[in-house]
């Protein structure tokens, strides 16, 4: 499914067009389509093409890879597409690690890299460019809500989240609304799948409750023993591990947690509703968060394009920056550094039918950006 | 030797695909083929430093990712600290100048490798396989969790780093460097082959009894080429870390120590150009079966068991029939 | 930190060593007999925790699905041998890594194509959901109990396999001599694929077991199979009571080290960088003791076995 994918040949253009063509506009989706964590960036890719299909623009081309989530075959494929492909646009990439690979080299190439997932905080400050937009979030944002969220109830929380800078990242933005006291901090290794040891720890440490992130399998595997553990205290998280794509892996082991996110599929606006039943039309699954961040952003880069030419770089990033569109996920801005101005919400797994879903309970942030927009100057 | 090996033919059209497909890119304006030619001469490189210790010495290095990340992480550490303007421990200088990098990759890579050799060398077969892939591995967590330098996100080199009257960041006179330092390990290893000290170590594969009873010390000599093998292999690494302007644990993973091995393998342990026409053969149908199919990596896994069981002796080995190394 | 908080990590660890066993025991047992190099057995694994989480949400039953896993990595390992790993017995062992690993590449695809992208839910049966009490006041998963004692049941089979029956005298005739065993009129060729397939039904019945409590998704076998290879190595290859030893050695490190070192770490380092920096010496830990075992043994903890 590499290969140049016209949007035109997907769309139903039988309506006759008398308009002039237009330069077409190429865009390169780098995202992980193979491995275990193929998941999300098969949500990431369905959502982009089905924008692109929808809004029935026949001058966008698209060239969708696959990394693997191998950050050195990322960057080859990023120079393929710039050098070979000479694409205006890129997106697509999932992984924190993958993107700090190919974004800074991207953006210095004067190609303009648009975040649908993944915002590390070495994008967001210092090393901010004009050629960087993040659609999705910067990586602390929904553990800052989490912190915040858990003031209203918990006293003395037990955190825990991988050794490596993401789970820092993630502590971090806890703790930076966190007031009350932490019952245990613990980092865990990288991809490890048994949590016996630590969830021996939390039951031993007299926590309240139990922040963790823990992305992918690593999620999965802890929620499942821990819901078999019989340490009965509440767990709070950031959403990814209670999204779409691994709740139906969890099980009803996950039914009332409560998760952070910028989105949710029972927000209460018109975009939204239009998009959640277009993908499960067209794919017959649930969104993902991974899904509406991809939307969100072949969104922008539509509403763009019908204000300005790629071409033009300044007004085309001008553009971009106005956010001109109507996001999934209700009101949405840029900062000063290209990261989102966004709510934050807190939702509760629970069960619509036989499907393991969440909803929406409380609002943690209204109009959040992040701490590292200051230190940028652009 | 009058009548040229069919082997030598093979090597030959290699060397000249080598340097003539990414000169008519060049001249054509597809310079995304110079980048992946670049790459195929890294990875080659990286190999062949491996072929040392793997095809002369007998010695399955499955952690030989160690060096090439080692490599990778001293140019991208050296050119952090020189870009802001930060000095070294002890108060050295960082700098951006590739040969300096390279020098004390190298160094770097041989000081790692004595240690680990002379422990690793102390078991053998199987055994060895995996002491190696664990000292790896430790190198590996350590860089992930380490946070100075980016841990599991890696370090990006903002910008390539300089060779005295040569600009790099193009891609051509960049694929030239490397090609030139892969010219000179291939003669490396074709000297050490040839010479009393390639002799001795084809003696210690074979037979390690016999070699002691004539008073060599078969353990030294195999650690030599286990130091020399990690230093070669540790260029490749800086070379391969300008190339992508970003280096990562997973240049140090298992992985990465496994791609080195079946690189050498599919083009024929032991042989000259074996890692060359195996890195080759790997990176051309990575790229093109990605470019078909998103289930490229059955299709090569497919191609991969096509060669182990059809082509004995590798790639190189079905082409030149069952001479030489074995 | 109390005696109970103790004990019941040092029964995790048990835990996870008895789990590596499940993983380690085909592997070993595949190496000892026929000298094969089996990259592939975490894609067995694999294939076992996928066969039995699809016949699960199937039936409705984990018991069928476990039976399903069984035979789905049996047959599996049998039909590899029959179709490749016969024809590599001969070879060069680094014939065998490569063809192993192209079948590792080959099966995790194959895998996705056939069960698309998303994790797969499984869950622990019913009759062994929650958790029973320990002395001390704590509390232990029931199903990692039942690990357990699946885990010494595995042992105790495979050494009354090995020691008491015909296949058991086939087998340690063929590990010692095989041209021997063959000359006595034995079918060593269905021999192997016996043994092999018996090896890979192991592989399956720890990704079954094993998937209940994790995540059944692609890929989560090669970090198990990175883990067996540490195991059957300290332990010596070819030896199933090595295999044992080194699983539980290599579980209790890792899970105490874990647990203790950051704590250790924190008498030297402020505590926001120590929980970090022992992190990180905890996950290089067991790696560490295979060095060190290897540098002393070099041919594992019980050599010359196999």
């Amino acid at each position: 499914m590499r290969g140049i994918l016209a949007a035109s040949l997907l769309g139903l253009s039988l309506t006759v067009s008398g308009l002039a063509q237009a330069e077409p506009v190429k865009i390169g989706v780098i995202t992980t389509l193979s491995g275990g964590g193929a998941g999300l960036g098969v949500d990431m890719r369905d959502a982009f093409t089905l924008a692109m299909k929808q809004s029935g623009n026949k001058d966008v081309e698209l060239v969708v890879e696959d990394d693997a989530q191998k950050p050195e075959l990322a960057v080859q494929i990023a120079e393929k597409m710039i050098q070979s492909d000479k694409v205006d646009l890129m997106t697509g990439i999932i992984w924190s690690n993958l993107a700090m690979a190919v974004v800074p080299n991207t953006v210095a190439q004067d190609v303009i890299y648009l975040s649908p997932n993944a915002g590390p905080s070495a994008l967001a400050g210092a090393n901010c460019n004009k050629n960087y937009f993040n659609v999705a979030y910067q990586n602390d944002n929904f553990h800052e809500a989490m912190g915040q969220y858990a003031n209203k109830d918990y006293k003395k929380t037990f955190i825990l989240a991988p050794n490596y800078p993401a789970g820092k990242d993630s502590l971090t933005g806890f703790k930076r609304y966190y007031k009350g006291e932490l019952a245990g901090e613990l980092y865990t290794q990288v991809g490890q799948t048994d949590y016996a040891a630590e969830i021996a720890q939390i039951r031993a440490s007299g926590a309240d409750s139990v922040f963790f992130f823990l992305p992918g399998g690593m999620g999965i595997a802890f929620m499942k023993q821990y819901a078999q553990s019989g340490v009965g205290i509440p767990v709070l998280g950031p959403s990814f591990s209670f999204s779409q794509d691994v709740l139906p892996a969890i099980g009803d082991a996950a039914l009332g947690v409560k998760n952070s996110a910028s989105w949710s599929k029972d927000l209460d606006n018109e975009a939204n509703k239009a998009f959640v039943e277009a993908f499960q039309k067209e794919y017959n699954r649930l969104p993902s968060i991974y899904a509406a961040q991809s939307w969100d952003t072949a969104n922008l880069i539509l509403s763009a394009l019908s204000k300005a030419s790629v071409k033009d770089k300044d007004a085309f990033r001008a553009a971009l920056k106005a956010a001109d569109f109507k996001s999934v996920r209700g009101e949405f801005s840029f900062n000063t550094n290209n990261h989102p101005i966004q709510n934050i919400y807190v939702r509760e797994v629970m069960k619509e039918g036989d499907v393991l879903t969440n909803k929406i309970i409380a609002t943690a942030f209204e109009k959040h950006g992040d701490a590292y927009a200051e230190q940028c100057k652009m | 030797m009058a009548a040229l090996s069919r082997e030598t033919i093979a090597n030959g059209v290699l060397a000249l695909l080598l340097l003539v497909v990414p000169l008519l890119a060049a001249a054509s304006g597809e310079t995304f083929y110079i980048t992946l030619a670049t790459r195929i001469v890294i990875l080659a490189l990286a190999a062949l430093g491996l072929n040392i210790a793997l095809g002369l010495g007998g010695l399955v290095s499955f952690g030989h990712a160690a060096f090439f990340g080692l490599g990778g992480y001293v140019a991208g550490i050296l050119a952090t600290h020189a870009f802001n303007g930060e000095a070294l421990l002890f108060g050295l200088p960082a700098t951006t100048s590739m040969p300096v990098i390279w020098l004390v990759a190298v160094l770097l890579c041989g000081l790692v490798a004595l240690p680990i050799g002379a422990i690793s060398l102390r078991t053998s077969g199987v055994y060895f396989i995996m002491i190696t892939l664990a000292f790896a591995q430790m190198i590996y967590y350590f860089a992930v969790s380490w946070p100075d330098y980016g841990g599991e996100d890696g370090l990006s080199l903002y910008v390539r780093n300089t060779f005295p009257g040569v600009n790099t960041a193009q891609p051509l006179p960049y694929f030239l460097i490397c090609l030139a330092v892969l010219a000179a390990a291939a003669c490396l290893f074709w000297l050490l082959r040839g010479s009393r000290f390639g002799a001795a170590l084809e003696a210690a594969r074979q037979n390690t009894t016999r070699l002691s009873a004539v008073g060599i010390a078969p353990f030294r000599i195999k650690l030599v080429a286990f130091v020399i093998s990690a230093m070669v292999t540790g260029l490749a690494g800086a070379l391969f870390a300008d190339l992508n302007r970003f280096v990562s644990p997973s240049m140090l993973s298992w992985q990465m120590s496994g791609e080195l091995i079946v690189l050498i393998i599919l083009g024929g342990k032991g042989r000259l150009f074996g890692p060359i026409a195996g890195a080759m053969v790997y990176v051309l149908f990575e790229y093109a079966l990605g470019g078909i199919t998103e289930r490229w990596q059955f299709f090569l896994g497919l191609v991969l068991l096509g060669v182990v069981l059809f082509a004995r002796g590798g790639l190189l080995g079905l082409v030149a029939g069952r001479a030489r190394h074995g | 930190m109390t005696a109970a908080l103790i004990i019941e990590q040092l029964l995790n660890g048990l835990q996870l060593g008895v789990m590596l066993f499940l993983i380690a025991a085909g592997l070993t047992l595949i190496f000892g007999v026929m000298g094969f190099i089996n990259l592939a057995h975490g894609s067995l694994y694999m294939i076992g925790a996928f066969a039995c989480a699809a016949i699960a949400a199937a039936t409705g039953s984990f018991w069928i699905g476990l039976a399903a896993s069984l035979v789905a990595a049996a047959a599996a390992g049998a039909l590899m041998e029959v179709a490749i790993v016969r024809r590599l017995y001969e070879r060069d062992h680094l014939d065998q890594v490569l063809a192993t690993f192209a079948l590792i590449l080959i099966l995790s695809e194959g895998t996705r194509w056939l069960f698309g992208s998303f994790p797969l839910y499984l869950d622990i049966p019913p009759l062994l959901q929650g958790a029973v009490p320990l002395p001390g006041g704590g509390q232990y998963q029931l199903y990692r109990l039942a690990i357990i004692g699946v885990g010494i049941l595995v042992a105790i089979g495979l050494y009354l396999l090995i020691s008491r029956t015909r296949l058991g005298m086939r087998i340690r005739a063929g590990e010692t001599d095989r041209e021997m065993i063959a000359a006595l009129g034995v079918d060593i060729r269905t021999l192997y694929t016996v043994v092999f397939a018996l090896g890979a039904a192991l592989a399956g019945l720890a990704g079954a077991m094993v998937g209940a409590l994790q995540s059944v998704q692609v890929g989560m076998g090669e970090p198990a199979l990175i883990l067996a290879f540490v195991v059957i190595v300290i332990g010596g290859i070819g030896s199933i009571k090595g295999a044992l030893v080194g699983a539980i050695l290599v579980g209790v490190v890792d899970t105490m080290g874990r647990f203790l070192l950051p704590k250790l770490v924190a008498l030297a380092l402020p505590a926001s960088q120590a929980t970090m920096v022992g992190a990180a010496l905890a996950s290089m830990l067991i790696y560490v003791v295979m060095a060190l075992i290897l540098a002393f043994r070099p041919r594992g903890l019980f050599a010359g076995q196999g």
